[in-house]
């Protein structure tokens, strides 16, 4: 749970691969590279700004949570690196390059070799991505035998070994959907996101439906499996403890635009962008004391005509007529994060020490820990 | 959302920009945000207010300091009533029959205990949140108080009165009226074809005696204002599609303000929500239960929403009540592994840290509620199972001031957390099972 990566962490991660790499990979080129990507739907009443010059990355072995209110891009920008978007998204510009291959110009049929091989996702309602009428075991083994062309024996027997890891017993793979509890089903999904052994795997809200302990208990097979098979993952949830429990770095979006991105012990402890901490003192934590909700007045803005200026403006406690006019540079700090705010102007990379909105949650830690009277 | 539709009835508003330091900060340019918000502290103030005031001065537990002392906090105090609502030993069991044969004779291979034996009493004015996970039974014990599903055993009792055997439309009309019921999915509960205000208007209408139409939209546009949805007559003109997710919610709410109810049954209704908007509604339910005096029995799955808004927390695991207390005392001091385990493991967005407790996963998941465990329901799952736990079922015993649960260890638990280690290291292997004190 480390923000830094050993430098021959690329090398031993890609070693564990059992798959070759695509054809045309670069070796020496960092797992994944996301530039100036920006993503439009067409909608009868207007083209929307879903996602608007997003841009990160993605090392071996790590986990990057992408976390906003709903709307925020926040699942377009990750179902775009495969273009699984809806039949009306299109990406506009940007690059999404994958072992150093862009795979924004590559055709439906050359990007078949990528979806689920490379990238695969793990969906939220594990209830309706999984086929009712299918045992589990034929649903994980069939995209080994497919995709992998592996036979039929040796692709039953993986599954049985992937079921086994996520803490399916193997008789279980020849249960139907509907006799699995959620957990389970979510972890099925998981099993079937790992079959041909893929180089990202996405959770889109992977733990959203489930019950609290068993959320805990997936959040713990996936801290399991990112040590064991060090898995790159890309974790999209509105829900920022999960974040917190599982990634390495984050990735705060508002109104398809990155606000702030870096280390999660550095962002969710000291946040700097307004919205983030925002978003971070209106969570309900039982951990904290009770006064530390608060609230984000207004709502986002209609993503048709998007403000000129700083997206998070018309809600901002810290606005100056500057963030009405001109849209925040990113600035990046010498710990690691990446804020898009006028509070930070310049390209001084030192930066004054950030200070948290409503000042509770900090100072609060110690007290919450206190038995009650 | 929009920014008035926060918070209506608070004086003390949080978006007032009263306090004289409001906008200092904002204006010059590059400056770092040193000052906390101004906004930031008059929320947190009022939710403090809340809370404070929300405790009666005759209970023994002492509010923290924080509460009280808050800076700009609401004067208005909240008087919880005489009591409201009570089950006593309530209990759900639905038949298992194995086909339509088994239906037909009416024969059956058991029973799935959905609620097995619940005692709850609310006062008026209070919230009530009834934790637990799927198949805990807080959903059925929920559609019980608001007569959806009948009960198998024990007593509803409101205001005195017992409505255990209440039934049929015309006889459970008045009672309807004063205890609502709202759903977790407003997508599901709001019709596509109906505007808002006649899914408002919508109670209004049924029964023999009909109201007049200007009374109607009198009080349609009061429950949309009540809601937080004003100017309401643009809000009463609107389909459910050209609503945001938190506006519908508020729409499902006014549904159930315009009845004028006491009680209000409120099962899961921000869970599908962001953050943000979840945190707006669960202000607006405070803001109602002092401008209407509502109470509430809201039923979730989440500890840390509880703790935001419940005075008194019962927590449920297969059919019973695990703990009820004081949310202080239940979410600081738990007494039952089960509830220990919940607190450890409820959502923090702090990053994990080295020294940090550890968290009590546990294994498995619920079981199903047709074969209850034996002894303690909770032992098969329980780090601290023993002997006795496995053949005799432990009573709800008093652990504290208004402080029940339901343990062989709840007599001797230590009050810090992990307090699974730690009472587990206390017991020697072997020693007697300590007895519960009261």
């Amino acid at each position: 749970m480390t923000g830094v990566r050993e430098p021959g962490a690329v090398s031993a991660t890609r070693g564990r691969r059992q798959v070759p790499l695509p054809r045309l990979a670069d070796p020496a080129a960092p797992l994944l590279v996301v530039e100036d990507l920006a993503v439009r739907f067409s909608l009868p009443s207007g083209s929307v700004k879903a996602v608007d010059g997003v841009s990160f990355r993605l090392d071996d072995g790590e986990a990057l949570g992408i976390a906003g209110e709903s709307g925020c891009g926040k699942t377009t920008t990750a179902l775009s690196l495969v273009r699984l978007l809806p039949a009306n998204g299109r990406i506009r510009s940007g690059s999404v390059k994958l072992f150093g291959i862009d795979l924004v110009p590559k055709t439906e049929k050359q990007l078949a070799r990528y979806r689920w091989r490379e990238i695969s996702i793990v969906f939220q309602g594990a209830m309706n991505a999984l086929n009712p009428v299918r045992r589990v075991g034929d649903q994980i083994a069939e995209p080994i035998e497919v995709r992998l062309g592996r036979s039929r024996d040796a692709s039953r027997k993986r599954a049985a070994e992937l079921l086994d890891l996520v803490g399916i017993p193997g008789q279980r793979a020849s249960a139907y959907p509907h006799e699995l509890s959620g957990g389970m089903r979510q972890r099925a999904m998981i099993a079937m996101a790992l079959a041909c052994d893929p180089a990202i795997v996405i959770g889109d809200e992977p733990t959203t439906a489930l019950d609290v302990m068993v959320q805990a208990q997936i959040l713990q097979l996936l801290e399991r499996l990112r040590r064991e098979l060090g898995l790159s993952l890309i974790l999209i949830t509105h829900d920022l403890s999960v974040i917190a429990e599982t990634c390495d770095r984050v990735m705060v979006m508002y109104a398809g635009k990155v606000a702030e991105e870096g280390p999660v012990t550095r962002v969710f402890t000291a946040p700097r962008h307004p919205y983030t901490q925002k978003l971070l003192s209106s969570f309900p934590n039982i951990h904290a004391d009770r006064r530390t909700l608060d609230v984000i007045p207004g709502q986002p803005p209609d993503l048709r005509n998007p403000p000129p200026g700083c997206r998070f403006a018309a809600r901002c406690p810290f606005v100056m007529d500057v963030c009405r006019e001109v849209v925040p540079p990113e600035v990046t700090f010498g710990d690691g994060v990446r804020v898009a705010c006028h509070l930070y102007p310049g390209r001084d990379a030192a930066g004054p020490p950030p200070r948290v909105v409503g000042a509770t949650r900090t100072c609060d830690a110690a007290s919450s820990t206190d038995p009650a009277p | 959302m929009s920014d008035r539709a926060t918070g209506p009835v608070d004086p003390h508003g949080p978006h007032g920009s009263t306090d004289p330091h409001d906008g200092h900060v904002h204006h010059e340019h590059g400056v770092a945000p040193h000052e906390p918000d101004p906004a930031a502290h008059a929320d947190a103030a009022h939710l403090a207010a809340e809370h404070a005031a929300a405790h009666d001065p005759s209970r023994v537990h002492v509010p923290h300091p924080a509460h009280v002392h808050a800076p700009g906090a609401a004067p208005e105090p909240h008087v919880v009533g005489p009591e409201l609502l009570r089950l006593e030993g309530l209990e759900v069991h639905f038949p298992v029959r194995g086909g339509v044969i088994d239906s037909l004779l009416r024969r059956t291979r058991g029973y799935v205990r959905a609620v097995d034996g619940i005692d709850l009493s609310i006062r008026k004015g209070e919230i009530l949140a009834l934790v637990g996970e799927s198949g805990s039974g807080k959903t059925t014990t929920g559609r019980v108080v608001v007569k959806l599903t009948r009960q198998t055993g024990g007593r509803i009792v409101f205001e005195g009165e017992d409505i255990s055997e209440l039934w049929g439309t015309g006889r459970l009309r008045p009672y309807r009226r004063r205890v609502q019921l709202i759903f977790q999915d407003p997508y599901e509960t709001l019709d596509p074809r109906h505007t808002v205000g006649a899914f408002v208007e919508e109670p209004l209408l049924v029964g023999t005696k009909r109201m007049p139409r200007e009374e109607r939209q009198r009080r349609v546009r009061e429950a949309l204002e009540a809601a937080g949805l004003r100017p309401a007559s643009d809000f009463a003109a609107r389909y459910p599609h050209e609503l945001s997710g938190g506006q519908r919610q508020r729409v499902v709410i006014a549904g159930a303000l315009v009845m004028d109810p006491e009680l209000v049954v409120a099962d899961e209704p921000v869970s599908m929500l962001d953050v943000s908007i979840r945190t707006e509604l669960l202000r607006l339910m405070l803001d109602l239960r002092r401008s209407r005096g509502l109470t509430y029995l809201f039923i979730t799955h989440d500890l840390s929403i509880a703790w935001v808004l419940a005075d008194r927390i019962a927590v449920m695991y297969l059919g019973k009540i695990m703990e009820i207390g004081p949310a202080e005392e239940v979410i600081r001091a738990p007494r039952n592994p089960y509830t220990q385990a919940l607190v450890s493991v409820s959502p923090s967005t702090d990053p994990p840290e080295p020294g940090a407790p550890a968290r009590t996963i546990l294994v498995g998941e619920t079981p199903d509620a047709a074969q209850v465990p034996p002894g303690c329901r909770f032992h098969p799952r329980c780090p601290l199972a023993f002997d006795r736990c496995r053949v005799e079922e432990p009573p709800l015993v008093e652990v504290g001031e208004g402080h029940r649960a339901a343990c062989w260890l709840s007599g001797v638990g230590p009050r810090d957390l992990p307090v699974i280690d730690a009472v587990a290291a206390a017991i020697p292997a072997g020693m007697p099972p300590p007895v519960a004190t009261s």
